[in-house]
């Protein structure tokens, strides 16, 4: 078996690894929690974890792999989060729960999927910066324009206002599902620790499988020369377009789970602020890796919340800008890459030197 | 008449939407970066204002000078210490550092001066203008915003085209490395337009907290997207173009709040500027860059 | 790099560990004997038999963009425990968790306290209340919020109770005011549509107003706090003849609103509600621009009973500011947790979190327990959670407000 994963394709090998990683830290924290040793903060931190790390994927794909910034990421969870949640409040107790959730993740994916399509087809044909800014403008037309939504649901059918609860005119018994700047409030809780796990394996072997398949290193040829790609016959518009929804898709998925996490769902949750986050993630894990943004994401959204336990309340968002900056350009600048690089082969030469009468004292090699 | 109003409401918002978006548009001219922590830097040049001029009683002009002196200081040592390393990273990788900029500076804020909002008297006693026997104000605010953008414009294209460092800062935007064997200093060139930039940021905190007075350490923030926006809008890069931008966004914005609906006015801005974008991709103004291989 | 993440991963889940095992200290009474009077007239501390110290848990937001009112609740409550740890008996530990104003955020908030907490105090923004809430219920910690003020906080749940009014119970009663008054003849209104209180109360007005035939001839919203610009709605405003705008909204962006409205000529009279309390407060305010402005609130700070000016003093003193209603909900909430307890006799180093919900929720609606506090006197509960205290107008006249 070992001697099977020597030989196996790097490529095969690091993919195993990033599945051994998730499902190791499942195993892991189904341990700990049966024998009762992780703190109820990070236990109530695992679906968001989860939700935050198919984000970090899925944004990925457009920033690292098709190398388009994307600054409304947020805008298409929320789309996810409200079309399946809505699903979900609006059938409570009329089909049975696993479907349920299973139909809202769906719709949610979908909805999503549907919007990047609409955004992706014009937008694509930006570039650089521009495309930046056009998607924070996205993402903020979606936070105002469902901060003033407001869908009801009665006999009749479905009614959608964007003044008040008032004028959807529901009729005796209706439900107003989507109330405005409440939102949606009430939910049934439904996302769990393995579900979340089971979103993460099915949006990495997605991405993945796209990543490494033929449309995959298109969509690199694209972001690595877009000039070049195209001369190659490289259909410009259509691998734009596949990696941009497919990220799409799973960001609203992921918001589906995100928000049946909760009780109650409002717009501003997904501002811009959250998309800069989700970004984050992207680039601290590193652009273009999906392992770094996995970790990226798991860390950085435990790190706030563990700085609770060092008594630094009322510094813990100062203390979390500096080591950001700390990280990126430890991570980024030239110099300190250099420096790292110094450093790594002094170490290793300095463990060399002393593996070396180390070795030839007990006479065995320590590899 | 309403429209009039509405229409220099607009003018009024949008001149100091301008003022912002100069500053982005310098920045992001000549170093090639989005300067996200741009807005909070207002925010911090108005804080200072309010400490000088508000509470501290010194000449409005007297004040604006020091939050002026103070903004460039920070501005200089932002870029010195979170962005001249990552020179030559990705470009995203000093996006990201700009957001942690962002961040360090509204909870600096807030440790420092705390969440309690504060009233900024006016920096502008001009009186306000009275047309149509009374029916119609101009606000003595929208004059000197108005005013102040014109000359910062006009004063910055001649700085550009007609100065040294101003060339200098052409060669830089053109090309970097060319520039730099041409015998320019890249470091200090970028250092400059970053000591300009939030000098104008200083200006602009004092002029946006006159027209509108709650100062709180979110201030700068959504003003800062919408300067980035109309900067965007009016082709990043061009002077002109975030003045053209900046007014144009506010008169947008006035208009569409007035005429089609509060609730979702900024989702019309945002979507006017996206369909603009995909009209015209590098904003009204701006030059287009042809890649050739 | 992989290697630095992978340990800060390794630190983080050590950590994370480790949190688990810490425990809330408590300090003992600096004072017995301090002659201190207590503020809210409660059942004396003689009959107290509450005993122990009491560990709560608080919640708000201490940074972000709602910080304001988060910080006020917490130093309101301050003020309230350490006056009653001078007293003796009962003692109140609080241990406050900043939640960003964020649901996620108040919600690991409270799964960081709730190893700790008997009871909860929070959050003071509603849609992070409501989450709280819902974990609450769940887990059978009583909860009492100073501030968030929706139906949707304590609806279905029993253990949830509110310091502050409904915004149902506002809206309505501020409509009911205006009718009886008879404060205006063409009302206005603007609200933040992004935001569920304002919206809340808008919504009550608004229907009340149909109900008693009251006159709305305009209304104009605006999405965000932050939102600087108001020429338009003012405008729109002026234009229907508004002579009373109803202003369901935080004091923050109405300052910005009444300032834009005197630039532009326009001067109805003004009607806020519980969150335009702080608007005098505002550092470097111009007084004259809000002279004549009336407002709904439980609170006032330049009330001259002992209680309010002893509460005054002590916080100006301790955070250099007045306190506004948050801060004086937060006090009250204190001090209805404190007779609470006495009265439920509460043992609290020997009882369950789960028993002291009980015994306080069975001591909130008995019926007749009632709290005196800064914003009301004798103050009840409904089973539902709901206060009942009665609203006050005022109206800021030379910088002060003056009972109406």
């Amino acid at each position: 078996m070992l001697e099977r994963i020597k030989h196996m394709r790097s490529r095969t090998r690091s993919n195993l690894i990033t599945y051994g990683i998730v499902i190791g830290f499942y195993v892991a924290v189904e341990l700990l929690t049966a024998v009762d040793l992780l703190s109820s903060a990070f236990i109530g931190q695992l679906v968001p974890i989860c939700a935050y790390v198919m984000l970090a994927i899925s944004l990925n794909l457009t920033v690292g792999f098709l190398g388009e910034l994307s600054l409304g990421h947020a805008g298409f969870m929320s789309i996810g989060a409200f079309a399946g949640v809505s699903f979900w409040v609006a059938t409570q107790g009329r089909i049975p729960a696993w479907l349920g959730v299973l139909c809202a993740l769906i719709i949610g994916a979908v909805c999503a999927g549907i919007f990047g399509l609409l955004i992706g087809v014009p937008v694509l044909r930006l570039e650089g910066d521009y495309l930046a800014i056009v998607t924070l403008a996205f993402g903020q037309i979606i936070v105002n324009v469902i901060n003033a939504l407001y869908i009801g649901i009665d006999s009749r059918g479905i009614h959608i206002s964007l003044r008040d609860a008032a004028s959807l005119g529901l009729a005796e018994g209706g439900k107003v599902i989507i109330n405005g700047a409440m939102g949606i409030t009430n939910i049934p809780k439904a996302s769990t620790f393995t579900l979340g796990i089971v979103l993460v394996v099915l949006t990495l072997a997605v991405v993945l499988n796209l990543i490494h398949s033929r449309a995959g290193r298109a969509i690199t040829a694209i972001r690595d020369n877009e000039i070049a790609a195209q001369s190659v016959g490289i259909n410009l518009t259509k691998y734009k377009l596949m990696a941009f929804i497919t990220s799409a898709v799973f960001a609203g998925m992921a918001g589906v789970l995100y928000a049946l996490n909760f009780t109650s769902l409002v717009s501003r949750r997904f501002d811009y602020n959250t998309s800069i986050t989700i970004l984050m993630f992207v680039v601290l894990g590193g652009m273009g890796s999906i392992r770094g943004s996995i970790i990226a994401a798991a860390v950085l959204t435990v790190l706030p919340e563990l700085m609770r336990s060092f008594g630094v309340e009322s510094y813990r968002m100062l203390i979390y800008a500096i080591v950001l900056i700390a990280m990126m350009l430890f991570n980024s600048a030239p110099a300190a890459i250099e420096w790292r690089k110094k450093m790594a082969k002094k170490l290793s030469a300095a463990v060399a030197a002393r593996k070396k009468p180390a070795r030839s004292g007990s006479g065995k090699g320590a590899a | 008449m309403q429209f009039l109003s509405n229409l220099i409401g607009g003018v009024s918002l949008g001149s100091v939407y301008a003022l912002i978006a100069l500053g982005y548009t310098m920045v992001y001219g000549i170093a090639r970066m989005l300067n996200f922590a741009h807005g909070d830097v207002i925010m911090v040049g108005a804080y200072i204002v309010f400490f000088t001029f508000c509470s501290g009683g010194m000449h409005p002009l007297l004040a604006i000078l020091i939050a002026m002196a103070a903004c460039t200081l920070l501005g200089v040592t932002i870029e010195r210490v979170a962005y001249r390393p990552l020179r030559e990273a990705p470009s995203l990788a000093v996006l990201i550092t700009a957001i942690g900029v962002s961040y360090l500076l509204q909870n600096g804020a807030l440790l420092l001066w705390s969440a309690n909002p504060r009233a900024f008297t006016s920096v502008v006693s001009v009186s306000p203008i009275s047309l149509f026997g009374g029916q119609l104000t101009i606000p003595g605010n929208t004059v000197i915003n108005v005013a102040v953008c014109l000359v910062i414009m006009v004063g910055l294209t001649l700085f550009v085209n007609h100065t040294t460092p101003g060339h200098a800062m052409q060669a830089v935007s053109e090309d970097r490395g060319a520039a730099q064997l041409m015998g320019i200093n890249v470091n200090a060139t970028i250092s400059l337009t970053f000591a300009i930039g939030s000098a104008l940021a200083a200006v602009a905190g004092a002029l946006l907290c006159s027209s509108y007075p709650m100062l709180q350490p979110t201030t700068g923030a959504m003003p800062g997207i919408k300067a980035f926006t109309a900067a965007v809008f009016g082709g990043i890069g061009s002077i002109p173009g975030a003045l053209l931008g900046g007014i144009l966004l506010g008169v947008i914005e006035n208009l569409s709040k007035a005429y089609i609906s509060t609730q979702v006015s900024d989702a019309i801005v945002f979507l006017v500027l996206i369909v603009i974008l995909l009209i015209k991709p590098t904003g009204l103004l701006g030059k287009r860059r042809v890649v050739k291989v | 790099m992989k290697k630095f993440i992978s340990l800060a991963l390794a630190g983080a889940m050590a950590l994370s560990l480790a949190a688990c095992g810490a425990t809330g200290t408590s300090e003992p009474a600096a004072n017995n004997g301090a002659a201190s009077t207590p503020a809210a007239s409660a059942p004396a501390a003689s009959d107290g038999a509450a005993t122990g110290t009491l560990n709560i848990g608080g919640i708000g937001p201490l940074t972000g963009g709602v910080a304001v009112y988060g910080l006020a609740t917490k130093q309101g409550a301050e003020i309230a425990v350490e006056e009653i740890n001078a007293l003796g008996g009962l003692q109140l530990e609080l241990d406050f968790k900043d939640d960003t104003g964020v649901a996620e955020t108040a919600v690991n908030a409270y799964n960081t306290l709730k190893d700790s907490a008997d009871v909860i105090y929070g959050c003071t923004t509603t849609d992070p209340c409501i989450n709280v809430a819902n974990e609450t219920f769940n887990d059978r910690f009583f909860q009492l919020t100073p501030s968030a003020s929706s139906t949707a906080v304590t609806e279905g749940r029993d253990n949830v109770f509110q310091m502050c009014f409904t915004d149902p119970n506002q809206g309505a009663s501020a409509a009911d005011y205006v009718k009886n008054n008879a404060l205006g003849e063409n009302i206005g209104i603007i609200y933040n549509n992004a935001d569920a209180y304002s919206t809340g109360l808008r919504d009550a007005f608004v229907a009340r107003a149909a109900e008693i035939g009251l006159n709305v001839v305009a209304e104009q919203a605006f999405p965000d706090d932050n939102t600087p610009d108001f020429t338009a709605q003012i405008n729109a405003l002026a234009a229907a003849n508004v002579d009373l705008l109803f202003m369901p909204i935080y004091y923050t962006p109405a300052y910005n609103i009444v300032n834009a409205a005197q630039a532009q000529g326009f001067n109805p009279k003004y009607f806020g509600c519980d969150g335009m309390d702080g608007i005098l407060d505002i550092d470097g305010m111009n007084p004259e621009l809000v002279e004549g402005l009336m407002l709904m609130t439980p609170f006032n700070a330049s009330a001259t009973d002992a209680a309010t000016t002893s509460f005054v003093e002590k916080y100006q003193a301790a955070y250099g500011s007045l306190p506004n209603q948050f801060a004086a909900d937060g006090y009250d909430a204190m001090w209805a947790l404190y007779d609470a307890a006495n009265a439920a006799g509460i043992d609290a180093d020997n009882m369950s979190h789960e028993d002291i919900c009980e015994a306080l929720i069975a001591t909130f609606t008995s019926g007749d327990f009632s709290v005196d506090g800064l914003t009301g006197s004798g103050m009840t509960w409904s089973a539902k959670g709901e206060i009942s205290k009665d609203p006050v107008a005022v109206r800021i006249e030379n910088g002060v407000y003056v009972t109406m």
